[in-house]
């Protein structure tokens, strides 16, 4: 039986979790030893101290992705899933991008093609344009695609981060309980973790 | 000497050490298991001020942290090991995996190399946090000493809650030594079990009303709540199977028992599975020993799965009813209003199954393990290895409480047998701990005799079923591999184990043949003390019921293949490629 090949989706997840020693590497080494494939991740701090958000694009059929979170959300030192494809959200990606300039015309070229895109220019040299892109992945890769022709020297992409839309915040929710943040501002919380940990992946 | 009370340790004196003793203490820690080192000697050197812990003196960190599991496995309260940095904090890996898999609560403590040389391969130094970062369910190193009653208590909890594992708590040899001077905590509330919504356990009860062939199956989530599944099972007349791990979560004298499922699991309970139209599982991860091809696992049932751990829930088998509950809330809410089923052809074809799949008469290691299991009294905790035993006794024991059974199921950790029961027997030293294991693993972990004599523990009773092989390998070298039996025999280089127990100073005993047995039997378990009891039995049975790698439950070899016959595996090339198939196709 032959089927067309198809493309494995990617999906969209963040997760909060407590600024501890290896939890970076606590995720990344359960995505691998399972065999989950991060496409990206990007991480840094919240406006609470202690917690940072991670934001990770996983390829992988929704029951693998669906699998993966539910084993992040084991690990203690995750606060909280956000799986973003369960509610509306505004993604962006910054893409640093170095392209070859062969000379004064093409020069000209790739400033009419950056212009719109809106990309600008933040470095600039005698043979190479260096250019900041943000948006979301559609903008970018189409970015990257026409400036290949001139050539493309190198790229650095921070991978994507996305927020809830609207006044829904995660943090504000679940992590500042009954109005007070002590659920998590002691390191070693005596609160119980268990049960509270996150409703927006619990299907049951 | 009189030992100084340790709550009247004055606090300007405590040390980070003692705070660990404090805490262990405090949340009823009464026994640990260990071995010291460089690195942990703090510890071990607070410990004197501590008589109200007993620690216990293994021979190898592999048995200490086996002895806790074992601990743990029996009683459902928290086992403890110690071990210094280094290759004693690597040589608990084994026993962390094995705990991780089984779910055990455990707290394993290591010491580590002074803050300051951390990261510059100091003597002993290995990073253990790292290395047993997935076998653990968490792990700490405790950098700051004022925190360390908060961590172990955070530790403990982490262990024991949800589903439990262990957890690791590293503590660098300066923080063991520094000045504690924070403070010392209560032991921490036990969260509350998730229980299920109304909604799904309506939904739960009208699948279940529905049935025609129901089966109900428990795993080794539910040792907890035995009573709850029991009558669970009894009110609705529900056909009962439990796995490997959920042996003695429902009694084996009901009728209702069918044994249990997956490679080496009963005719009945593979056909019933195969057969059935409701299958409701209890606390269970459908591992693929029990599944067998998974495609064709309960081909024809709709699944409902309850379980803690949301995660397991459609991890392997496709689940139309997701139950996230403890296992003891979800078996009183579907005990209500329960309507006992009444499926005469259910339970004749059931009954008929039940006749099926008998194990060989003549003088082997399914008889001298059939005659041990049937001296087991219902207190009795029964341990094993892994291997042919592990798979005799499991056919062949019946339990009839929870906890009597301490296995190695996920990891399948040779070597785990003896200290576990030896841990076990601790516990509870008021039953017998019967350890069967084979001649192979139990060399694995045999230096824990010296633990035996050390402490005159006098209720373990070992049986070694010696067969001179690695008898599970060498069955599958028999099936799989056209006999090639590479590297399994032990037999020109075993010890006299009567020696190696007398060397100990534990007395032994030694069956040849069926005669012998019985005699031999009733004078190792009555012999006042422990005692080994080496049953010598031929290496050519294999262990039947089996279900070949890759094949679907329903496609078990009943009974052992004729040795006469030419030797000739029932379909098992295709087999084998079906299991090369399906790795593929997880690819």
């Amino acid at each position: 039986m032959t089927s067309p090949v198809q493309p494995v989706p990617d999906h969209l997840v963040s997760a909060l979790v407590r600024d501890e020693p290896r939890v970076l590497t606590r995720i990344t080494s359960l995505f691998g030893r399972r065999g989950y494939n991060i496409k990206s991740l990007s991480v840094g701090t919240t406006e609470m101290p202690g917690v940072s958000r991670m934001t990770f694009v996983v390829s992988g059929e929704r029951g693998v992705v669906e699998q993966a979170m539910k084993q992040l959300d084991k690990l203690h030192d995750v606060v909280k899933i956000i799986d973003h494809s369960l509610e509306k959200y505004v993604d962006r990606e910054l893409v640093l991008v170095k392209v070859r300039v062969e000379n004064s015309e093409r020069r000209i070229e790739i400033r009419q093609m950056a212009e719109d895109f809106r990309a600008r220019i933040v470095d600039v040299g005698r043979h190479a344009l260096t250019f900041e892109v943000t948006g979301d992945e559609g903008k970018i890769t189409a970015f990257i695609e026409q400036m290949r022709p001139f050539g493309i020297l190198e790229t650095m992409r921070t991978g994507r981060i996305a927020l809830t839309r609207g006044s829904n915040a995660d943090i504000a929710s679940h992590i500042y309980h009954d109005g007070q943040t002590e659920t998590l501002e002691p390191v070693y919380s005596s609160a119980p973790r268990e049960g509270k940990a996150r409703e927006v992946n619990n299907l049951f | 000497m009189t030992q100084p009370d340790a709550q009247q340790q004055p606090m300007q004196d405590m040390t980070g050490a003692k705070a660990l003793w404090a805490t262990l203490a405090a949340h009823g820690v009464s026994t640990v298991f260990g071995y010291p080192g460089g690195a942990i000697m703090p510890v071990y050197d607070a410990l004197t001020f501590y008589p109200e812990v007993r620690h216990v003196l293994t021979r190898h960190e592999q048995g200490a942290v086996h002895a806790a599991e074992g601990w743990a496995k029996a009683t459902g309260e928290i086992g403890v090991c110690i071990a210094t940095s280094g290759p004693g904090a690597t040589n608990l890996v084994t026993g962390l995996a094995d705990a991780m898999m089984d779910n055990v609560p455990l707290l394993a403590i290591t010491g580590n190399v002074a803050r300051h040389l951390m990261g510059t391969d100091a003597f002993q130094e290995a990073d253990i946090t790292g290395i047993t970062l997935p076998i653990t369910k968490h792990n700490y190193v405790v950098t700051d000493p004022d925190e360390l009653p908060m961590i172990v208590a955070e530790a403990i909890r982490i262990a024991r809650s949800g589903r439990p594992g262990p957890v690791l708590v590293d503590i660098p040899k300066d923080v063991q030594l520094a000045a504690f001077g924070g403070e010392l905590v209560r032991p921490q509330a036990h969260p509350e079990t998730p229980a299920p919504r109304p909604e799904v356990i309506r939904a739960a009860r009208e699948l279940l009303l529905g049935a025609k062939k129901p089966v109900l199956m428990v795993g080794g989530g539910a040792q907890g709540a035995a009573r709850e599944i029991t009558e669970f099972a009894r009110a609705w007349q529900l056909p009962t199977i439990t796995t490997l791990m959920g042996l003695g979560a429902f009694p084996a004298s009901d009728p209702l028992w069918l044994g249990m499922p997956g490679m080496h699991g009963s005719v009945a309970a593979n056909h019933a599975i195969s057969q059935a139209d409701v299958l409701i599982g209890f606390g269970l991860r459908f591992d693929d020993r029990v599944t067998g091809r998974v495609k064709d696992f309960a081909p024809q049932a709709q699944v409902i799965h309850v379980d803690l751990d949301a995660a397991e829930i459609g991890k392997i088998v496709r689940t139309h009813l997701p139950v996230r509950s403890d296992a003891a809330h979800a078996a009183r809410a579907l005990t209500e209003d329960a309507v006992p089923f009444d499926l005469p052809e259910w339970r004749a074809q059931l009954a008929e199954w039940r006749t099926r799949g008998e194990h060989p008469t003549t003088w082997g290691a399914a008889q001298a393990v059939r005659q041990v299991v049937a001296r087991l009294r219902p207190d009795d905790i029964l341990t094993t290895d892994v291997g042919q035993h592990q798979m005799l006794a499991a056919q062949l024991a019946r339990f009839e409480k929870p906890r009597r059974w301490l296995t190695s199921g996920g990891l399948g950790t040779m070597g785990f047998g003896f200290p576990a029961g030896l841990g076990a027997a601790m516990a509870e030293p008021g039953v017998r701990s019967i350890v069967i294991a084979g001649d192979g693993g139990f060399q694995m972990t045999a230096q824990e005799l010296a633990t035996l004599t050390k402490y005159d523990i006098r209720n373990v009773k070992i049986c070694i079923i010696n067969n001179s092989y690695l008898g599970m390998v060498r069955q599958w070298q028999e099936l799989f591999h056209e006999k090639r039996y590479s590297e399994v025999y032990l037999g020109d280089s075993n010890p006299d184990f009567l020696k190696l127990a007398d060397a100990y100073n534990i007395k032994g005993w030694r069956a040849e043949n069926s005669g012998d047995l019985e005699s031999a039997i009733d004078a190792w378990l009555s012999h006042d003390g422990s005692g080994l009891l080496e049953v010598v039995v031929p290496n050519e049975h294999g262990v039947f019921p089996m279900v070949p790698a890759g094949a679907a439950l329903y496609e078990m070899i009943e009974t052992e293949p004729l040795k006469t016959a030419p030797h000739k595996a029932p379909d098992l090339g295709e087999k084998m490629n079906v299991v090369a198939e399906e790795q593929e196709a997880r690819q």
